[in-house]
């Protein structure tokens, strides 16, 4: 399910892009049912969910939900994505904070919010982004990349090979 | 041999981003000590010397530090009688040529090839150029070269002019040149201007720098002019490169316009860029830069090595 331009959820456990329309308000805006268990990964940079999607990947069952261009309460748009089912490895987490380093991710256990937390940017980033310098020595599969963190806000890593900086939007997962 | 010239003992020699200002004055300091010393304190050490690409100068000049301590280097100039030829990984020939030398010589085409063959090796390895990356070995005989002719790093007037978007040469001595206190000219054509990413490091060290299109917007107060060719190579138009090639060509008149007491760097070879009326100019120092090269590398892989000059 995909909603585009609605208001932010207050809980993450709870309805997400919430309910029906708001009061004296005629934006409409689609109900999503809560979580049992799974992830919601809230406040990502507007335009980063569907990319965020790709390195989780579909899950075969459970319900994805993504909101785009939502309004943020703390200002500008975001995106936010909610999976059933499925909780997130600390790799993901990495990857998905190279994309948007401010996203929350909340871990939703019967319906309760059982961990909240902001992923923290390693110093070095092994096997996770794709130098996209053709003559780098690591473009050679035998040769696994690393990054090191040049930089957090705005975001900036510098290869550990080639020496070459990339900022957020340069970066390429493997 | 300093303390702090001790630490180096054992390490790697792949960017200069790996090394304290302190560091780098100890490989000056110790490079100071080998000037015009020939004793065999190599002897017994063989430099394993792998040139996947070729390169006449730092060759010939890593050679000449090694012969003129008394050791001995065995590889090749030429990638193609090399098992990486054949497919073998370039981590596997370090692993074997590790088992033949003390100490590693890689020049490479690829970036990051001297780091993989660092990681690759227990022994020291000595990066001598990873395609467009580093050579560090470069920028240290060109910080030995600012000290020997102005007497310091500091509270220098330095202006580099030409290729500043491709000149390697150029990146490295700027960023490096961020440990200490001066101020950069950087004289260049429009398309060949440095790149908004050595600008960011600048800015973030404080360094003051200004950008100019014109070469006599150069203050007659500058210390240093650093120039570089153009490279025709780099260019995949040729009419760009022909509006260009001949746009810092300095001769004895410009540097009488700029003024005589300018130290003028060169990292040959040279094409047109400095006319030859200029060599028995006092300021002209680009073939002090390639002699100081020897000196500059016998220090690096005796303090590498870990042997003492006395």
């Amino acid at each position: 399910m995909i909603e585009s331009a609605g208001s932010e959820a207050t809980d993450p456990a709870s309805e997400g892009p919430a309910a029906t329309t708001s009061s004296g308000n005629a934006e409409p805006l689609i109900k999503v049912s809560a979580l049992r268990e799974g992830t919601v990964i809230d406040h990502l940079v507007a335009g980063t969910a569907l990319k965020v999607l790709k390195i989780l990947g579909i899950p075969r069952e459970g319900a994805v939900t993504i909101g785009l261009n939502l309004e943020s309460r703390k200002g500008g748009q975001k995106d936010i994505i909610k999976i059933e089912r499925r909780e997130v490895s600390p790799q993901e987490v990495e990857k998905i904070a190279l994309l948007s380093p401010r996203a929350t991710f909340s871990i939703i256990r019967d319906f309760k919010v059982v961990r909240k937390f902001k992923p923290t940017l390693p110093e070095v980033i092994d096997n996770l982004i794709r130098c996209p310098n053709p003559s780098c020595v690591s473009s050679d599969d035998r040769v696994a990349t690393r990054f090191h963190v040049a930089r957090t806000d705005p975001l900036k890593v510098r290869c550990h090979y080639c020496e070459r900086a990339l900022k957020k939007e340069d970066i390429e997962h493997l | 041999m300093t303390s702090i010239a001790a630490v180096l003992e054992g390490r790697d020699l792949i960017s200069m981003r790996d090394f304290t200002r302190d560091e780098l004055l100890a490989f000056l300091d110790e490079a100071e000590r080998f000037e015009d010393f020939e004793r065999p304190i190599m002897a017994g050490k063989i430099m394993g010397s792998l040139f996947f690409e070729p390169s006449t100068r730092t060759h010939l000049s890593f050679t000449s530090a090694v012969q003129r301590l008394g050791g001995t280097t065995l590889g090749f100039a030429d990638a193609r009688v090399s098992s990486t030829a054949k497919g073998e990984s370039l981590a596997d020939t370090i692993r074997m040529v590790e088992n033949y030398c003390d100490i590693i010589l890689i020049r490479h085409h690829l970036e990051g090839a001297a780091r993989l063959a660092a990681e690759s090796s227990n022994l020291p390895v000595v990066n001598a150029g990873d395609g467009t990356n580093q050579h560090p070995t470069q920028t240290l005989l060109d910080l030995y070269t600012i000290r020997q002719k102005r007497g310091r790093l500091d509270n220098l007037k330095i202006a580099f002019v030409g290729d500043l978007k491709y000149s390697r040469t150029v990146h490295s001595l700027i960023e490096t040149l961020t440990h200490f206190d001066n101020e950069i000219f950087l004289i260049s054509p429009t398309s060949l201007r440095i790149p908004s990413e050595f600008l960011e490091d600048l800015d973030a060290r404080g360094t003051v720098y200004s950008e100019d299109e014109d070469f006599f917007s150069l203050s007659s107060d500058v210390d240093i002019i650093y120039t570089t060719r153009i490279q025709e190579e780099r260019f995949p138009d040729p009419i760009e490169y022909e509006k260009v090639k001949n746009a810092y060509r300095i001769d004895l008149e410009t540097m009488l316009r700029v003024g005589t007491e300018v130290t003028l760097m060169h990292p040959l070879p040279r094409v047109n860029e400095i006319a030859t009326d200029l060599d028995d100019y006092p300021g002209a120092a680009y073939f002090d830069q390639a002699r100081n090269g020897v000196t500059v590398r016998k220090a690096v892989l005796c303090m590498l090595l870990g042997i003492d000059r006395d």
